[in-house]
């Protein structure tokens, strides 16, 4: 199984490097909206502390948005898609194999997104690091999760760069909440154990959405 | 039916809404034998395959493949066959060798350098090996779909319009191999809208109109220029 998952994960990777196409439309989003609010605020001051958290995850959602597409696009190609579903695959480790992929992704662009945002808006991320890691590892954990799932639903509509957005982020709002506010929370000095609940609720979010995910992908890439 | 069946299809139907797209087809076929499966667009013939090939799903009737159920043994079902259509299945951004090492860990098989280098061989593309996929011409794309296709060394082979696309020598290289195949007694279940070709390649001639097979017959009892006008014939009263 981790064989078969981690040889999705294997192929997705080289695929990018390759093509470039998702990480290079990724990054250039999210700086676009580090730069433009940077313009915006006063690096510095208090009201960046307030609105950065905000700033912040618009980047890393909608940079996440346009790579769950593109990552489901390139199945497209060559019907590729239906080689994996006609393989001897359970249809979930597909879903584990595409996931963990866009997981990768993302990370990157939040990695790259993280050290413009502390650079441009002066911002020390280094006290509060670690809680900040947690953060936006279950939160990313938790977009990748149903954003795989609803990207592969709409990969065969027509509109699916408005279908997406309009089907994740409803769902997504408990994430989006939790790592917002938790974002906020670290931005502010405030100890730990205030985020502790939305950490919680982030992890309990990932767990319940990947076992769903992972039961009805099978249903979801049907045709 | 007897044992002997490799493929059994019997009564199956699929509506797609209030559209009948199948209306009940019985079908079997013995290991070793070549159908070819004829007919208009939107006869059915794609939505058969895909329905044999655990793609989609039938409304009613029942499918048995090697002995397995779609539903109760996909996973087995799927490693007993090979599919090459038009559409490659192919990773452009990948090369040959990377498309073909990565559907053998999806298969599982077994030596899978030994077994690429073996199909990349026998369709002329191992000197390629390390070439993109997306820099390969129509002909050499539907040659590796046929490396990954036989990768596993399935004992059923469905062909969906192989021949689209291909020049006069990818059309000659991919009979040769149909030859082989049937030589080797897999089963295959060729779709081509060439009469011709697929009278050739075929030992079973079906010619489906409207969800329906309307002409079944052994290929050595009739001769290609009578099929091809029972075929026209058949395509006509349909539209009529």
């Amino acid at each position: 199984m981790i064989k078969k998952i981690w040889a999705i994960v294997k192929k997705d990777i080289i695929s990018e490097l390759r093509s470039k196409e998702i990480l290079t439309s990724m990054i250039i989003f999210s700086m676009l909206v580090v730069v433009i609010f940077n313009f915006t605020f006063e690096p510095g001051s208090e009201i960046v502390k307030a609105a950065a958290p905000g700033i912040l995850w618009v980047a890393f959602t909608f940079a996440g948005i346009l790579g769950l597409n593109h990552s489901m696009v390139s199945e497209k190609e060559n019907s590729c898609i239906s080689g994996l579903i006609l393989s001897p695959v359970d249809r979930g480790i597909i879903y584990l194999g595409k996931m963990l992929g866009n997981i990768i992704f993302m990370l990157i662009i939040e990695l790259v997104s993280l050290i413009f945002f502390a650079v441009f808006f002066n911002i020390s991320l280094l006290p509060f690091l670690i809680p900040l890691v947690i953060v936006v590892l279950l939160a990313t954990i938790g977009f990748a999760s149903v954003g795989t799932l609803f990207a592969a639903m709409s990969i065969n509509t027509r509109t699916r760069e408005v279908m997406l957005p309009i089907l994740l982020f409803p769902v997504m709002v408990p994430v989006i909440v939790g790592a917002v506010k938790s974002t906020e929370f670290l931005f502010k000095d405030k100890p730990i154990s205030d985020i502790l609940n939305w950490i919680k609720m982030l992890g309990a979010f990932d767990i319940i959405f990947i076992v769903i995910s992972y039961l009805v992908f099978e249903y979801v890439i049907e045709e | 039916m007897t044992s002997e069946n490799i493929i059994q299809i019997e009564n199956l139907t699929k509506n797609f809404g209030n559209k009948k797209v199948l209306k009940g087809i019985s079908l079997n076929l013995k290991k070793g034998e070549t159908l070819g499966l004829f007919g208009p667009n939107g006869a059915g013939k794609t939505t058969l395959l895909k329905i044999l090939s655990t793609l989609s799903k039938p409304t009613s009737g029942t499918v048995k493949i090697a002995g397995f159920t779609p539903h109760e043994h996909e996973e087995e079902l799927r490693r007993s066959i090979g599919i090459i259509s038009h559409d490659s299945f192919i990773y452009n951004n990948l090369t040959a060798w990377e498309n073909l090492l990565f559907y053998s860990k999806l298969y599982d098989v077994q030596d899978p350098i030994v077994r690429a280098e073996r199909v990349l061989t026998e369709v002329g593309l191992f000197e390629r090996k390390n070439d993109l996929a997306r820099t390969f011409s129509r002909g050499m794309q539907q040659r590796l779909t046929i490396a990954r296709a036989l990768l596993h060394n399935p004992e059923i082979i469905f062909l969906d319009e192989p021949y689209t696309g291909l020049d006069q020598h990818a059309t000659q290289l991919l009979s040769d191999l149909l030859k082989r195949l049937y030589e080797e007694k897999r089963t295959i279940i060729l779709i081509t809208h060439d009469l011709s070709i697929g009278y050739k390649v075929s030992n079973i001639l079906s010619i489906l109109v409207n969800g329906q097979i309307v002409f079944l017959e052994k290929c050595r009892n009739i001769k290609e220029d009578d099929f091809i006008k029972i075929y026209h014939e058949k395509v006509q009263n349909s539209k009529s």
